[in-house]
């Protein structure tokens, strides 16, 4: 379908539906050379008879530093991150900083220090780089895009459709942690939480799972922005099938649960940086569980559901009380400028 | 979560449940409107629907203070932030609202310095440490929201913060049950009254709903368990053929209200004579206005308002769904043309509005109900 929407507004950035549609409505159709190919997180590229994966992602976030985490950590997790749920290990990374006229210099130097300790700790090599300034007021301080490729995992295979009924749905810990402390961390709101964001680099648990039970990996994603609904939705469309929650089996902190029924918001559509979500066959699923807890910052990890065949198309919750609804993708913004 | 988990524990929702089975009369169709937003949306979070026996039909109230306000009044304030130097401010649920030409957020896109706030006061700050621009509120809210509305009004003169205004939208729920139970085409079992609002005004305003109007009211909260209860407390007095006012949610509603809040509200405000709901048309005295003590920080006497009408689109059957004469599904546009990515109506855009929470939480579930019942 052609993009119609008359002008640019968060909610195009915001990763929902309307980011979606942008997507698939103009930047797919003018630019992709194979528009039919399944947008994931990552691309696969054939050079010289070799596959390696492919990626890059922007990030805009206000407040530059939070708890738990800044830009410069997030730009190189971020983009490791969407290289391991394609099923690839980071291996080389470029970036680009646009700084605004006026940026303390001691300000960029922590973020350059925060990606150099981020990039060690995954293991990558950056390669290369550029800088642009802006005027005064033209950025929030700055603005980092990476660019990263990678080496396939042996034997994983990340494909919606390769999903089957009966498969299960395996969350590497609790959600909403980065979204929430975002936005106290701006003081908008008279809130406070003994929370963090949960930025980090699920690499390892990655390469956990694909070394315990690879051939059972069927799918997988980081929920950023839009939040583990958007990403189900997204699951639940390019796969034809139901995805099925249950809710006592959701993993969220009693800080997030708090924030989110004061604000009206749904845990499920918050921003997280540092989970994953994978669907695992039904055989693989205790394997890949034990795999993904047995890591280090896995301990939270839980099968969340299951793949149905109907609803088709949708993703439902099983309340705790015998009831169920839909969850839907993400209208609108709710978090502006998170990642 | 405390006064949260407790409401929600498993174990008592099912006995709740059950005790409902066990009082409905099979013969017979209950018809239950739930006046607040809030407890719409609850009932399609929480799945509850999937709990009661099919003989029990919530219908959904007008308590939606986004789905009742007329696009023009959007239309206004709009206009009146469009001036160079202005802030509009609002709540976020008002943000996607569409007026005739756009809502907030299209014209925030449009260059127009749009905020959203959490509270009046946050309005007040923003004014406070902008001295150089006029910073507007743009209020809504049934009397839930209307006393911090007259505290924020009130803090603004004691102060002397000139370049702040409030755009009043504020409205008061009985008149809107009145209209409905004036309605021809409605038939009621009983009312699972307000809560929010109740905290203001107490339960005593819903007593001739009771007496005159001989149907049952429970005042009740929000969480699952409560609004269990409420059914079942209202069930209780349809088979004893009684009609009294209830309070479920005591832990938070006095039967009386509150006065301070009561009292600034009288300090600031004074009924409108009449006041135009969207769905509803104009009912008298429903509304409040700043008085003429506050009239220097009333947006409406200090700016030249243009006063929009804008009909509602003729195939959008807005005003049925709020008054609870259709239920949202059956809108010629539910779904199709208006969707919450594209609302034509507020009632698709509020989460507090049936028709989102419906598309939201219910749409597909009864999309594949009918698939199965053809098949």
């Amino acid at each position: 379908m052609r993009f119609k929407d008359t002008q640019i507004e968060m909610s195009h950035g915001a990763g929902g539906k309307a980011s979606r549609k942008l997507v698939e409505g103009l930047f797919a159709p003018l630019l992709l050379t194979d528009a039919a190919q399944m947008l994931s997180d990552a691309a696969r590229v054939e050079m010289g008879g070799t596959a390696i994966a492919f990626t890059t992602d922007s990030f805009v976030v206000r407040p530059l530093r939070f708890p738990g985490g800044s830009i410069g950590e997030l730009a190189v997790n971020g983009t490791v991150n969407d290289l391991a749920v394609s099923g690839a290990k980071a291996s080389a990374m470029v970036v680009t900083f646009i700084l605004e006229e006026g940026l303390a210099s001691t300000v960029l130097e922590a973020e350059v220090r925060a990606m150099s300790a981020a990039l060690k700790r995954a293991g990558v090599s950056m390669v290369g780089g550029d800088t642009k300034v802006v005027e005064r007021g033209k950025a929030d301080g700055m603005y980092i895009t990476t660019a990263g490729i990678g080496i396939p995992m042996r034997g994983v295979h990340v494909d919606a459709r390769t999903v089957r009924p009966g498969d299960k749905i395996l969350i590497s810990g609790p959600f909403g942690d980065h979204g929430i402390t975002i936005l106290l961390a701006r003081q908008d709101l008279d809130l406070e939480a003994d929370l963090v964001s949960d930025t980090r680099s699920v690499l390892p648990m990655v390469e956990a799972i694909a070394a315990e039970a690879a051939t059972g990996i069927r799918w997988m994603r980081d929920p950023t922005r839009g939040g583990v609904a958007t990403a189900l939705n997204e699951l639940a469309r390019d796969c034809g099938l139901a995805v099925e929650l249950n809710e006592e089996e959701i993993p969220i902190h009693d800080a997030v649960r708090g924030a989110c029924e004061l604000l009206g918001l749904d845990p499920l559509h918050i921003a997280n940086e540092g989970q994953f979500l994978a669907v695992v066959s039904a055989e693989y699923a205790d394997a890949a569980l034990n795999a993904v807890r047995m890591t280090d910052g896995g301990d939270e990890a839980q099968i969340i559901g299951q793949i149905r065949e109907q609803p088709a198309g949708a993703v439902v919750v099983n309340t705790r009380y015998r009831g169920t609804r839909i969850v839907e993708m993400l209208v609108g913004d709710p978090l502006p400028r998170i990642c | 979560m405390r006064y949260v988990d407790e409401f929600r524990d498993p174990d008592l929702i099912t006995k709740a449940s059950d005790e409902i089975r066990r009082l409905a009369n099979p013969s017979r169709h209950y018809r239950i409107m739930e006046v607040c937003g809030g407890h719409t949306h609850a009932i399609y979070r929480f799945g509850l629907k999937d709990i009661l026996p099919e003989n029990i039909e919530l219908i959904h109230g007008p308590g939606c203070p986004v789905c009742v306000l007329p696009m023009g009044r959007i239309d206004d304030g709009l206009a009146i932030a469009k001036a160079p130097n202005r802030i509009f401010t609002a709540f976020g649920d008002m943000m996607r609202v569409p007026g005739a030409h756009g809502s907030p957020l299209e014209d925030k896109a449009r260059g127009t310095d749009v905020r959203i706030v959490y509270s009046p006061a946050d309005a007040l700050e923003i004014a406070r440490k902008n001295p150089e621009k006029e910073v507007m509120f743009f209020a809504i809210g049934f009397e839930t929201t209307a006393p911090s509305t007259a505290l924020t009004l009130m803090s603004a003169m004691s102060q002397g913060i000139d370049n702040f205004s409030v755009f009043c939208n504020h409205v008061t729920i009985v008149p809107a049950i009145r209209a409905i139970l004036d309605s021809p085409d409605m038939r009621l079992d009983g009312f699972i009254g307000p809560g929010h609002v109740s905290t203001v005004i107490g339960c005593r305003p819903n007593q001739w709903i009771a007496s005159v109007e001989g149907k049952p009211v429970v005042t009740s909260g929000f969480e699952p368990l409560d609004l269990l209860q409420s059914i079942v407390m209202l069930l209780r007095q349809l088979d004893a053929g009684e009609a009294k006012v209830e309070n479920q949610y005591k832990r938070v509603v006095p039967w009386e209200g509150n006065r301070a809040a009561l009292k600034v509200m009288a300090e600031v405000f004074e009924l409108r004579p009449y006041f135009e709901w969207r769905g509803l048309g104009f009912i008298s005295q429903s509304a409040l206005r700043i008085r003429e003590k506050y009239a220097a920080w009333d947006a409406e006497r200090r700016y030249s308002v243009p006063e929009t009408r804008v009909a509602d689109p003729k195939s959008a059957q807005c005003g049925e769904v709020l008054k609870g004469v259709l239920k949202p599904a059956q809108c010629k546009l539910f779904g199709k043309e208006c969707t919450p990515e594209h609302p034509i109506g507020a009632l698709m855009v509020s989460s507090e509005g049936s028709c989102a929470a419906f598309y939201n939480y219910e749409y597909r579930k009864s999309q594949l109900t009918s698939i199965s019942a053809m098949a």
